[in-house]
C-alpha cells in the first residue's frame, strides 16, 4: 500500500499546480514587480500639461499615492479611464499619471476630452522613466506608500472590483500603521 | 522538369529574415559583438517569447537603446544584466543567474535525471532477481 504513496502525492501536487495555473483570474502576462517593498524609482520629468514645470517623486508629498502609467495608444487605458475619474472624484487617493511613450499634443487632448483624474502627469517621451519603473505594458498602476516604498503594482486596466480586491486592503492596513 | 523539381525542393528551405534592429552598428566591433550577445539573452517583457533582439515592440527598441548607451559608457555585461534584473526581475533574462530563487531552475534537470536513474536501477535490479519464467513475471 505505502509504495503507491509517492506517486499519489506527486500526482496530487501536479494537479494542484495545474489548478493554480488555470485560475481564470490569473493574468499570465503579469510579473511581480521587483520594486515591491522597495523605494519607488527616482524620476524627474516635465509635466505633460505644463512643460515648464517638472514632476518628480517629491510631488508625492509623503502621502500615499497612485502612479498610473498610460498612453493614448493604449486601449486598456481608455477602458479604465472612467473608473480613474470616479476614483479621483472620491478623493480617496492622490493620483499621478506617467504618460509613457506618447505624443504630447494627443495626450493633452485626451485629458481635455475624457477628463483629467491626475494631480499631475509626468511626460516620459523616450520611455526612459518607464524602464526605470520596470514598466512593460500600459496601463500599469503602482501604489506608493507615504514613505515612498512601492506597496503594489497592478498590470492591466483597473475597475472597481479590482480596486477593492487589491488596493483597498493595502490602503486600510497602511492607514492602521500610520 | 528536373529544373522545376529542384526549384520546388529548394523553395522548401526558404526562410524569411526581417531586420528588426535597424540601428547602425557600434563603432567598436568588440562592443558590437557584446551588444549582439546581450540582446540575444534578454527577454522582451511585452512579447514574452521573444528576445529583444527579435522583437519589434517599441519596448524592445528602448531596451536595445539603453543597452547600447550602457555599453558605450563602459559598463560590464554583468552590470547591464543587473540593471535589467533590478527593474524587471529575473524573468528578463533568458539565462537566469544561479542565485537564490533561480537555483531550483538550474538544479531541477539534474535532480530529475538522478531520480529517473534511481527508478531505472531499482526496476532493473528487481527484474534481475525474478526467475526467467514468463508466467511468474506476468503475475508480478
Amino acid at each position: 500500500m505505502w509504495k503507491y504513496s509517492v506517486p499519489v502525492v506527486l500526482f496530487a501536487l501536479l494537479i494542484l499546480m495545474f489548478v493554480k495555473g488555470l485560475d481564470p483570474e490569473r493574468d499570465v502576462n503579469a510579473l511581480p514587480s521587483p520594486f515591491l517593498g522597495k523605494p519607488a524609482p527616482e524620476f524627474e520629468l516635465p509635466s505633460l500639461t505644463d512643460p515648464s514645470k517638472t514632476v518628480s517623486n517629491a510631488d508625492f508629498g509623503n502621502e500615499m499615492s497612485l502612479v498610473n502609467v498610460w498612453a493614448t495608444w493604449c486601449v486598456g487605458c481608455r477602458q479604465e479611464h472612467q473608473f480613474l475619474l470616479q476614483l479621483a472624484e472620491s478623493g480617496s487617493i492622490r493620483m499621478f499619471g506617467l504618460n509613457w511613450r506618447d505624443n504630447r499634443v494627443e495626450a493633452q487632448r485626451w485629458l481635455q476630452d475624457l477628463g483629467n483624474p491626475y494631480i499631475d502627469t509626468a511626460y516620459d517621451e523616450d520611455g526612459r522613466a518607464g524602464i526605470n519603473w520596470g514598466v512593460y505594458g500600459a496601463p500599469e498602476t503602482f501604489l506608493v506608500a507615504a514613505d515612498g516604498t512601492v506597496l503594489y503594482k497592478h498590470l492591466g486596466p483597473l475597475n472597481r472590483s479590482l480596486w477593492e480586491k487589491h488596493f483597498v486592503p493595502r490602503l486600510e492596513s497602511a492607514g492602521k500603521t500610520q | 522538369m528536373r529544373i522545376l523539381f529542384s526549384f520546388l525542393t529548394l523553395s522548401l528551405f526558404v526562410t524569411v529574415a526581417y531586420a528588426v534592429d535597424t540601428e547602425d552598428a557600434l563603432d567598436d566591433p568588440v562592443l558590437q559583438a557584446r551588444y549582439e550577445k546581450i540582446v540575444g539573452e534578454v527577454r522582451c517583457l511585452k512579447c514574452q517569447n521573444q528576445t529583444i533582439k527579435d522583437s519589434n515592440a517599441f519596448l524592445a527598441g528602448d531596451l536595445r537603446r539603453e543597452i547600447r548607451h550602457m555599453l558605450e559608457d563602459g559598463l560590464t555585461d554583468e552590470q547591464i544584466f543587473d540593471f535589467l534584473v533590478e527593474r524587471y526581475g529575473d524573468f528578463a533574462l533568458y539565462k537566469p543567474r544561479a542565485s537564490g530563487k533561480t537555483l531550483i531552475l538550474w538544479i531541477a534537470p539534474a535532480l530529475f535525471l538522478l531520480g529517473g536513474a534511481f527508478v531505472l536501477v531499482n526496476i532493473v535490479r528487481r527484474r534481475m532477481t525474478l526467475p526467467i519464467d514468463d508466467d511468474s513475471a506476468a503475475k508480478d
